[in-house]
């Protein structure tokens, strides 16, 4: 499956198995071995590790309206888009910290508002931890402490494989703690990872995701110890309601998990603040806490990223004329699919997947995944390489508490992100 | 090259000299001696009648890592203050708070403009120490560095709970310095942290950690003694426990003796100051802790000054956090358990100077600043952003020298609180050459910086030039220039030219043995290898902007 020889060998031909961290989920898991030889060989790999680690490089060559030219010519022709945009949007954003730096000193350059591909879902996240705060653990907490685990609206393994294998059913842990119990509620996808390796079966409490906040509603007024005038909600008796209310709070440490990704809902920020205030209710007596999942493509890191440069998370937008310049942050008008309508160039980034961008009238520049198929050729495509695989990187995890360096794999053939975004700086300069 | 700084008046207390009228030369980023008058002089500048002390050092300063940087998620309205140009309280002055949550590049520039050339990070989650590192990387302007959190993790409170030598303890904390690129050693809520993930809510200082059965006592002990034994310049830097609580003065006074004639610092300990007297339950202690830090010359602490006006506090006190959550304002917090390793707490505040509590803090941090007699162990801190972002540092100064000031502030407080203060009775004013030493000369030799916090001969050529004025607050507010490194960086109180400073870090010798029990641990309990969790100096200095000063420590004692 390796189509371009020269992109075929991992790094030390000395080394057999070689110690990889893996940016195909939030979890990084980084105790994967990936073996020096053909096929590529992925030891603790789960399926979504081994379509990463064993992806070829399709494509080497920059191309102007699928005509493929050289690096320079295809920078040039960045340069002169930007240079004569006054709106750019920056979209897509799929890189991890060091990529996220030149995007933010680029945007700085250009002028332009910056949004994440999943910010669908991250901003319904950020808005309600905005509104109210929240209360949350991360996975080394839920590996040594978690004796109850909560799933909202999802399976948790579609888009986080290993999290069971690696941080539920887990045989060391630092307290002597029970085998957890599962709860499923409104999952959707395959629940049988949560059954335990003793063959101990999750609780599954089935209702629709669009029936969540009245389900969310009705656990909050239990947790205040109201009584509900009704035997069932959405279809999900009380009786069952209360149990898994008492489960929780019987919990020396239990943990809510929610995948903001999965509540394609409306009022899908008041499921997660109710999930968050139920959290925050149970807390007054018992330990309980959340664990929101992330969407992937480097969400994590791009957000913490723009925070500390910009003081704002992505929906955001450096204003040059303004007071010398500075950035404003607007869930709303800075989202892609209104900017859309009003920019006047588009770049989209996406290194880690071959997504390509939304269509656009306003020109666009395309960097990214070397696999990238386009209905409509971009007037610019610079393929780059891919962090953890084709160069180094750093990158957050879900939980964004943790940090973790990412590796170059393979020879490089083909330019970073931040090489061209630099390049692309130099010339607006 | 050559440069010559003219006719300055020096407040140099490294070097005894108080507002000595003396020449200052810069070669290669130092200060030099007298060249000899065959050498060419490059560039001269008068500074006639100009203020001249060593670049300012913020020992304690949230500058990096993720609570500060949750509390930018979570508040993005913060932002807005940036253009605020009227104090929000009544008593206050422009320069008093404002923006709490800066950007790294904001917190660069807003530092070096008031003559500051490094701050430190004090509590930098060894696991989430790359962040602080990657933000503190993108920080410029400044020198920085991180006091590195123990002391709530798992592995350590299994070796005290085990009853391991200090020889453990000891390799296992210069170990943590080394992976984390750290310069100090912290302590939070000793033992209270990790408490709280086991639902306990309150951890007294001889109270036991319900799973390990240890002490705050014990925890504060063993990790003061790694210190001292390690030959760390840091004092091991000590959040006490009960944070805020009413009372907790008494936790203070026997931190302080717990301490047995071992170096500690006790940060921000205007918190850590409250009585219960009065109708309401709540008053000054600071007479007994200022008391006590007098009598210990071992103790040494900063004050973390309450100022009026919206802020956020950031902890890695979850414990305490939780409790204070109630207080919110506006209504939100964020509360975090992080990787059997430690947590966190973000939570925003206002300062209100109606608010009799409010009130009585700001007047107690006061009172302790002007009770301690020795300048060399008080450090001006608000603790940023938890008492008030740290840009209002010009202003606690002139409250600190100017008495009417203060007094002119204090009549306007809530007049319960008033009435429980004898901020009034303290007349004494500090002393240009007093401010040198606590945010220069001071911090410089508590944390091992040999090279800086001072104009001497060999001395890195960080320097802040201040016009002489009788408002402090003004003067020290916008220097007239100052030098980083040798480079003219700020003219009249703004940045002319972009630099990035070093990172400091302190790396003891230890036992590298250590490192096969903790690979063991990481691979049986943790979510990361021991590989990945430690951070290698090329990720600081590889691109091209930042570098590692290794700090030259005390030769090891015993």
């Amino acid at each position: 499956m390796w189509q371009n020889p020269t992109a075929m060998k991992i790094l030390d031909d000395s080394v057999q198995l070689i110690s990889a961290t893996c940016p195909a989920c939030g979890l990084l898991c980084d105790d994967l071995l990936v073996g020096n030889s053909t096929p590529i060989s992925v030891k603790n790999g789960c399926p979504k590790s081994q379509i990463f680690f064993r992806q070829a490089v399709s494509n080497t060559s920059p191309s102007m309206f699928g005509v493929d030219c050289d690096l320079n010519a295809a920078v040039k022709a960045a340069g002169k888009i930007l240079l004569h945009s006054s709106q750019p949007l920056f979209s897509g954003l799929g890189t991890e910290v060091q990529g996220m730096r030149s995007v933010m000193a680029l945007a700085e350059t250009a002028g332009a508002t910056l949004d994440h591909m999943h910010s669908e879902s991250t901003v319904r996240n950020t808005l309600a931890m905005q509104n109210s705060g929240w209360q949350t653990t991360t996975l080394t907490e839920v590996k040594n402490r978690a004796d109850l685990i909560v799933a909202i609206g999802t399976d948790i393994v579609t888009s986080h494989p290993r999290f069971f294998e690696k941080l539920v059913w887990n045989a060391d842990n630092l307290f002597n703690k029970a085998t957890p119990e599962v709860i499923f509620l409104a999952a959707t996808g395959n629940t049988s990872a949560g059954t335990s390796p003793d063959g101990h079966a999750p609780t599954i409490v089935t209702a629709e995701t669009v029936d969540l906040p009245a389900i969310m509603s009705a656990l909050n007024a239990l947790a205040h110890n109201k009584k509900l005038d009704a035997h069932e909600i959405a279809g999900v008796s009380v009786t069952a309601l209360i149990a898994v209310l008492a489960k929780i709070k019987a919990a020396k440490y239990a943990v809510i998990v929610w995948s903001v990704g999965c509540l394609k809902i409306p009022h899908a920020e008041l499921t997660v603040q109710s999930i968050t205030q139920l959290i925050a209710t149970l807390n007054e007596n018992t330990r309980v806490s959340g664990l929101p999942l992330n969407s992937g493509d480097g969400d994590s890191s791009i957000n913490n990223t723009s925070a500390w440069l910009s003081g704002y998370p992505t929906r955001n937008r450096f204003n040059v004329h303004q007071r010398g310049g500075e950035f404003s942050y607007d869930t709303y008008h800075f989202s892609t699919q209104q900017q859309l309508n009003n920019c006047d160039a588009l770049l989209w980034i996406s290194t880690f997947n071959a997504y390509a961008p939304p269509s656009s009238v306003a020109p666009t520049i395309v960097i990214g995944h070397p696999d990238m198929q386009f209905t409509q050729a971009p007037d610019v495509f610079i393929p780059v390489g891919i962090p953890g695989l084709d160069q180094s990187g750093t990158m957050f995890r879900m939980d964004s508490s943790v940090a973790l360096p990412l590796k170059a794999m393979r020879k490089q053939v083909l330019p970073t992100l931040s090489d061209v975004l630099r390049q692309i700086e130099t010339l607006l300069a | 090259m050559i440069t010559e700084l003219k006719n300055g008046k020096l407040y140099d207390p490294t070097n005894g000299k108080d507002g000595v009228v003396q020449d200052i030369y810069i070669r290669g980023g130092r200060i030099i001696a007298k060249p000899s008058s065959t050498e060419k002089i490059s560039q001269s500048v008068d500074l006639s009648g100009k203020v001249v002390m060593a670049g300012a050092i913020d020992m304690h300063s949230h500058i990096g890592g993720g609570k500060i940087n949750i509390a930018r998620m979570m508040l993005p309205e913060f932002q807005e203050s940036r253009r605020y140009s009227e104090p929000e309280a009544h008593i206050c002055s422009p320069n008093c708070s404002h923006h709490a949550t800066p950007s790294t590049t904001e917190t660069g520039f807003r530092y070096i403009e008031m003559g500051y050339t490094a701050a430190f990070e004090p509590a930098m989650m060894p696991i989430n120490a790359r962040q602080a590192h990657l933000e503190m990387a993108d920080t410029p302007m400044i020198d920085k560095g991180g006091y590195a959190m123990l002391g709530n993790d798992d592995y350590f409170l299994r070796l005290l709970a085990a009853g391991k030598d200090q020889k453990a303890i000891n390799d296992y904390v210069a170990w943590t310095l080394h992976a984390t690129q750290a310069i100090g050693i912290k302590v939070v809520n000793a033992g209270g942290i990790s408490a709280f993930k086991f639902n306990q809510r309150k951890l007294d200082l001889d109270e036991a950690h319900s799973f390990y059965q240890v002490s705050a006592r014990d925890i504060l002990k063993s990790l003061s003694r790694a210190v001292y034994d390690l030959g760390i310049a840091k004092p091991l830097h000590v959040h006490c426990n009960n944070l805020g609580a009413a009372g907790n003065f008494e936790t203070t006074l026997k931190t302080i003796e717990a301490a047995d004639g071992l170096p500690m610092h006790l940060t921000h300990i205007q918190f850590h100051s409250y009585g219960t007297e009065g109708d309401r339950k709540f008053s000054s202690a600071a007479a007994e802790i200022a008391q006590a830090i007098n009598q210990h010359k071992n103790i040494s602490a900063d004050v973390g000054q309450i100022l009026f006006g919206q802020t956020v506090t950031a902890s890695g006190d979850s414990m305490m956090q939780q409790i204070n959550a109630k207080h919110a304002n506006p209504k939100k917090s964020v509360i975090m358990d992080i990787e059997c390793d430690a947590g966190c707490g973000v939570v925003p505040f206002k300062y209100r100077d109606q608010n009799f509590v409010n009130a009585l803090q700001w007047a107690i941090g006061l009172e302790i600043f002007l009770s301690v007699n020795d300048p060399w162990r008080i450090f001006l801190t608000t603790d940023h952003p938890n008492g008030a972002p740290f840009t209002s540092y010009p202003h606690l100064i002139r409250l600190l020298m100017d008495k009417s000031f203060r007094n002119e502030a204090f009549a306007k407080l809530n007049l319960d609180a008033q009435a429980m203060s004898n901020l009034k009775s303290l007349t004494r004013e500090y002393s240009l050459y007093e401010i040198a030493i606590m945010t220069r000369a001071g911090p410089a030799k508590l944390i091992g910086m040999h090279d800086r916090g001072h104009l001497g001969v060999g001395a890195g050529a960080d320097i802040a030039v201040y016009n002489e004025q009788t408002d402090r607050e003004a003067m020290f507010s916008q220097p007239a220039y100052v030098f980083k490194d040798g480079e003219l960086v700020v003219k009249a109180g703004k940045v002319i030219k972009v630099t990035w400073g070093a990172t400091y870090t302190a790396q003891p010798e230890f036992d590298i043995g250590v490192e096969q029990d903790l690979k063991q641990y990481f691979d049986r309990y943790h979510t990361m290898q021991l590989a990945n969790f430690k951070i290698d100096a090329t990720e600081i200095s590889q691109d091209g902007r930042g570098r590692i000063i290794v700090s030259k420590q005390h030769p090891i004692t015993s």
